[in-house]
């Protein structure tokens, strides 16, 4: 039963973005398509899921004084993984990706688990806690990529939305979009769960 | 190697690719530390110093240490001792994300426990802010940008770190003085605190969209 606390407090009352508003950098530099929303959310939790069971197992052998840069040292090693992995199977989709992959090192969610979650629990509710956090990253990721998608090209994954006349409102895929966008998010966000009280 | 060269780069990263407003670098000290004009200055003179410096020391490592050419360093170590090996044994940037983060890391605590010593009144002003740069993408997005990237030399790299950290302040100093404005503004209450800050964001990013059309 606590286990499935555990796995909804990331995608709703503790969501990373929306509440916690980690993780920011690679939410609005990526989410201009569904695609690439999808692809950083999933490579973001892997990195998550993977460094959060490490840490929870290596929690006791870590002297307290550089537990830092040993957490650091542990996500690089996946973030790397996932680097190679991606740029041998899915070429196109880490050249849109860019710096973005390297830059999970940096998410400030990941360390924020690390310290904050696995660095006191067992290796399960570790697991647990990285699904669910990775889960709501990628959800925040796939809905702005699909509004920006929608409103900036007209398409949706790739296919054409509306008639050949459609004239896409371009400023959405381009960096104010982002701003914007994910500002009436966390509004709106800020708006349902105030009425859910 | 000219100097038009190198302003060209330095405009483009302060005011056409922004690290903030258009490359969506270092959003986190961005939001979290434009709250006050004094501490903003703060934090941006820490980020450009820490990016300067990042920018020198990662290209360094980089070019010397992970790529396999022959002014590798492991290279010509081992070289000495065994003149059989080549360079190619030598290809570490794999490695690249993993050496970074580490070099950045240790710089910044090696930054602050030199001003703690040479100058404590800079330490007072800064001292705060060093710790949460590690942590900052702009640092490592530089050092990737860099070297991966655009593939810049030596006294390219280094002033593009500056520009980026220039480019940042700027960017942190006017989010600072709209937020101190923004305190006394009538603002709808769902809109209150974080998503009224991400519009003026935007509002900045829109502007600063104005320069892309700069043409050298």
């Amino acid at each position: 039963m606590s286990l499935i606390k555990e796995f909804t407090k990331g995608i709703i009352k503790e969501n990373p973005v929306l509440v916690l508003a980690l993780g920011l950098c690679p939410t609005l530099a990526v989410s201009t398509t569904i695609v690439n929303g999808i692809g950083m959310g999933i490579a973001a939790t892997f990195v998550l899921v993977c460094s959060n069971m490490v840490i929870s197992l290596i929690k006791n052998l870590v002297p307290n004084r550089i537990r830092i840069p040993i957490f650091i040292t542990v996500i690089a090693t996946f973030v790397t993984i996932v680097k190679l992995a991606m740029a041998a199977y899915f070429p196109a989709l880490s050249k849109s990706l860019g710096i973005f992959i390297p830059l999970i090192v940096v998410n400030c969610i990941i360390l924020g688990r690390a310290e904050g979650f696995a660095s006191k629990h067992g290796v399960l509710k570790s697991f647990i806690d990285g699904l669910g956090m990775g889960v709501g990253f990628t959800m925040i990721l796939v809905i702005l990529g699909t509004c920006r998608e929608i409103l900036g090209s007209g398409t949706i994954l790739g296919h054409p939305l509306f008639g050949e006349h459609f004239k896409p409102a371009l400023l959405m895929i381009l960096p104010p979009g982002g701003f914007f966008s994910i500002g009436i998010l966390i509004a709106l966000s800020n708006l349902l769960q105030k009425r859910l009280e | 190697m000219n100097i038009g060269n190198l302003m060209i780069i330095a405009i483009s990263a302060i005011l056409i690719n922004n690290f903030v407003l258009s490359r969506f670098l270092g959003l986190c000290p961005f939001l979290g530390v434009s709250k006050k004009i004094d501490s903003s200055i703060g934090m941006g003179m820490a980020v450009i110093f820490v990016l300067t410096l990042a920018s020198a020391v990662t290209w360094i490592i980089y070019e010397y240490f992970l790529l396999p050419v022959p002014q590798n360093i492991i290279y010509r170590i081992f070289h000495l001792f065994n003149t059989s090996t080549t360079p190619e044994m030598f290809d570490l940037a794999y490695l690249e994300t993993i050496a970074f983060i580490l070099v950045i890391a240790s710089l910044v605590q090696l930054v602050e426990m030199v001003i703690q010593r040479v100058s404590p009144p800079l330490y007072e002003s800064l001292g705060i802010f060093l710790p949460l740069i590690t942590t900052n993408c702009a640092i490592l997005g530089v050092a990737e940008l860099n070297t991966i990237t655009i593939h810049y030399s030596f006294i390219e790299s280094t002033v593009h770190g500056f520009s980026a950290g220039i480019g940042f302040t700027i960017a942190l100093i006017l989010m600072a003085g709209i937020r101190e404005k923004l305190e006394l503004a009538d603002v709808p209450p769902a809109f209150k605190g974080l998503p009224i800050a991400f519009i003026v964001a935007g509002l900045m990013s829109l502007a600063f969209l104005g320069f892309s059309g700069l043409s050298f």
